[in-house]
């Protein structure tokens, strides 16, 4: 699959983008028979260039995807993972569906709540957590789970989240990795991992190469 | 008997290479596709008689036959997983891709497919890298691209990430968002093997299912219909969470009791407790109790004839110490949040429910309350049956009922003394 070629007016949208993003742009847009259907890794693109999905970064994909900006809009708002507001550093998901509640989550997000200051739903004053609940992550086995950026930590508790929060708060690590946070505060696996995860995230985006935001941990 | 998992149970640390995957008879399934021709490989998948392992438990080899012979098709595989208490593709995704690629290859020449998408739901990045980096050594090998070991066959495979929406589990909604929509459902027909992604014969089929591809080709889809009962064939993966003392995911072969699955192989329940209640196939099941269930055996036509389903494979288990209005609470707000809004009775109907509960929770709950939680399921789902009537566009609103109904049916002194004392019946026993 090549990547696109972009026409003056598309590169117009993202000319303030950065040259890795805008590579990004080209090839997602490659990977589509319709180029429609790169709405969504683009709106992720533009949250990595934004932060968060803006109203310029909606402009800049509709006319990357011949959309209206109403339209990227609508498809935007549907889903729980293009954020409309400004984030922490951290975004802390909390899993609180059927199986992690049977198992204590709400006593996890309360920690979580407690340790930060932030309550679910909202971001701290100074720009490090944002804190949310959030559904089944698919990690019930290793229930009560817990996603940084999107990174996750099975089998916590709530002192373990406290913890958690406080290494996020002083070491204020610029990647996160799934395997470093499972080691340091993580129980029970829903499955044996195995393998170690050389890959983590720096931003709330889940760090999906194609979307750049992977880094590598050390 | 293993199939699915049986390379990553031995070989642990590198079950996800290609190099592994190679050497363990990786892709020798493909080369003999290509030599029976894609009629035999369909034929296979057919004899084997596997049935879908998303929820729906249709048989595969029947949805391939529907696929309309307009081309382009797609194949989208549906690696969406959010159903509550299933955690099984997760494991496939990450400790053995290749065996999904290898599938989806397969699938693809046996249905005239040349572009294939893997879905993944957004909250699952690193089974996305995994499968991202499986696809890269695919092509860097010749498995995917132009002429694929020389058949003649081409295959581009994109993988697509989410962007968090349970909704989008469902086949229609998928399409939709792969399409660059809302995730919203279709309404049916017609079904997507007659239109689908962009309007064009699109299959959609599940991780687990097509991950078996591979070694029903190689070893024959008889060989695969002769493990465990007639309609429940072959090895399926179970995720066991909850109050169990081993939770994770099994392979197995359909057929044990339920007894066996949750003392046998799940270990039980910690701390000896008794079992209260479980969740035979994900949240949207209605429940099963022990002194009614446990002892029918776990295949998809029986666990459907006692008026639930195995849907996604995933058993939640809850102990003696459960609170289960506070449980089915937590059901109904996940559908009540996952409502995509589209038919009334679903979006307004889970509302309401929810609030309803939130009263029983507070303290505030009222008799008419227990009525009220029948009346309004009944509107959702009229007659309140299991498989439900279908008043909305897709069975989530329906799924949504199913834990109220289970709650009246099994345990409606506790609803009723959590209105009279507003205390969960559970904590009252554990205060003496
Ligand atoms: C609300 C809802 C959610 C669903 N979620 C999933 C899912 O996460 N994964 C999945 O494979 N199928 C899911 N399904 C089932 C799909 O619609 C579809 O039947 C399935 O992907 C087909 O694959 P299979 O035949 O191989 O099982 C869901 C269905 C509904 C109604
Ligand atoms: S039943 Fe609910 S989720 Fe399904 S289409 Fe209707 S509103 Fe959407
Ligand atoms: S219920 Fe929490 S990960 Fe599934």
């Amino acid at each position: 699959m090549k990547p696109a070629t972009l026409s003056e007016a598309e590169m117009d949208a993202i000319s303030d983008w950065s040259e890795s993003s805008q590579q990004l742009v080209r090839e997602l847009l490659g990977k589509y028979p319709d180029k429609r259907s790169a709405v969504m890794p683009l709106l992720y693109v533009s949250m990595i260039e934004n932060g968060y999905v803006t109203a310029e970064g909606m402009k800049s994909v509709a006319v990357l995807t011949g959309l209206t900006g109403a339209q990227v809009q609508s498809v935007a708002s549907f889903y729980s993972m293009y954020k409309r507001e400004e984030l922490g550093k951290y975004l802390v998901s909390v899993c609180t569906s059927i199986s992690c509640f049977l198992l204590g989550a709400d006593d996890v997000l309360a920690a979580i709540e407690d340790e930060t200051g932030v309550p679910d739903g909202e971001t701290g004053h100074d720009g490090t957590f944002t804190v949310e609940h959030v559904e089944c992550n698919g990690a019930c086995g290793g229930a009560p789970v817990v996603l940084v950026n999107y990174e996750m930590v099975e089998g916590v508790t709530a002192e373990k989240a406290r913890e958690l929060v406080k290494w996020l708060r002083d070491g204020g690590p610029d990647v996160v990795g799934t395997e470093e946070m499972q080691q340091l505060f993580g129980g029970a696996k829903s499955f044996d991992w195995a393998v170690r995860e050389p890959e983590g995230a720096v931003l709330p985006v889940p760090a999906f190469a194609p979307y750049g935001s992977a880094r590598g941990v050390k | 008997m293993k199939i699915l998992t049986e390379r990553m149970e031995a070989h642990r640390t590198d079950s996800h290479t290609i190099e592994r995957y190679e050497a363990t008879g990786g892709y020798s399934a493909l080369r003999k596709g290509f030599e029976i021709g894609p009629e035999a490989v369909t034929a296979e998948v057919k004899a084997s008689n596997i049935r879908g392992r998303g929820g729906a438990n249709f048989p595969a080899g029947v949805k391939w036959g529907f696929l309309a012979p307009a081309r382009p098709a797609y194949l989208v595989i549906n690696a969406d997983e959010s159903e509550p208490g299933t955690f099984k593709d997760r494991q496939l995704l990450e400790r053995d891709p290749h065996q999904l690629v290898e599938g989806v290859v397969l699938s693809s020449y046996a249905l005239g497919v040349n572009h294939a998408f893997i879905y993944i739901r957004g909250e699952y990045p690193k089974p996305a890298r995994r499968v991202q980096h499986a696809v890269d050594e695919a092509y860097a090998k010749g498995y995917l691209g132009k002429d694929i070991l020389g058949s003649g066959f081409d295959l581009d495979v994109t993988v697509h990430l989410g962007g968090g929406a349970y909704i989008c589990g469902e086949e229609s909604a998928l399409l939709n968002s792969l399409e660059g929509r809302r995730g919203e459902p279709r309404i049916k027909p017609p079904f997507p093997a007659v239109e689908g992604l962009y309007s064009k014969p699109t299959i959609v089929n599940n991780v687990e299912t097509i991950s078996n591809v591979p070694w029903i080709v190689s070893n024959g889809g008889i060989a695969y219909a002769s493990i465990g009962p007639d309609t429940s064939a072959g090895t399926r993966l179970i995720s066991l969470s909850g109050h169990i003392n081993k939770p994770g995911n099994y392979e197995i072969v359909m057929g044990m009791t339920w007894r066996d699955l949750i003392y046998d192989i799940g270990g039980g329940i910690p701390g000896g407790r008794e079992l209260k209640a479980w969740i035979p196939g994900g949240s949207s099941a209605p429940w099963f109790v022990p002194a009614e269930h446990l002892d029918t055996p776990a295949t998809i036509d029986d666990v459907n004839d006692l008026g639930s389903m195995m849907g996604s494979g995933a058993v939640i288990v809850m102990d003696e110490t459960t609170d289960v209005v506070a449980a089915a609470h937590r059901i109904v707000r996940f559908y009540s949040h996952e409502s995509c809004g589209q038919c009334t009775p679903c979006r307004e109907g889970t509302t309401w429910l929810e609030r309803i509960f939130n009263r029983l929770l507070n303290g505030q709950g009222r008799m008419a309350d227990i009525d009220l939680l029948i009346d309004v399921s009944d509107g959702i789902s009229p007659g309140l049956t299991w498989p439900p009537a279908m008043t909305t566009i897709c069975p989530l609103g329906p799924s949504a009922t199913a834990p109220v109904v289970s709650i009246m049916k099994y345990f409606r002194d506790e609803v009723e003394a959590r209105v009279v004392s507003g205390i969960p019946v559970a904590l009252e026993a554990a205060d003496g």
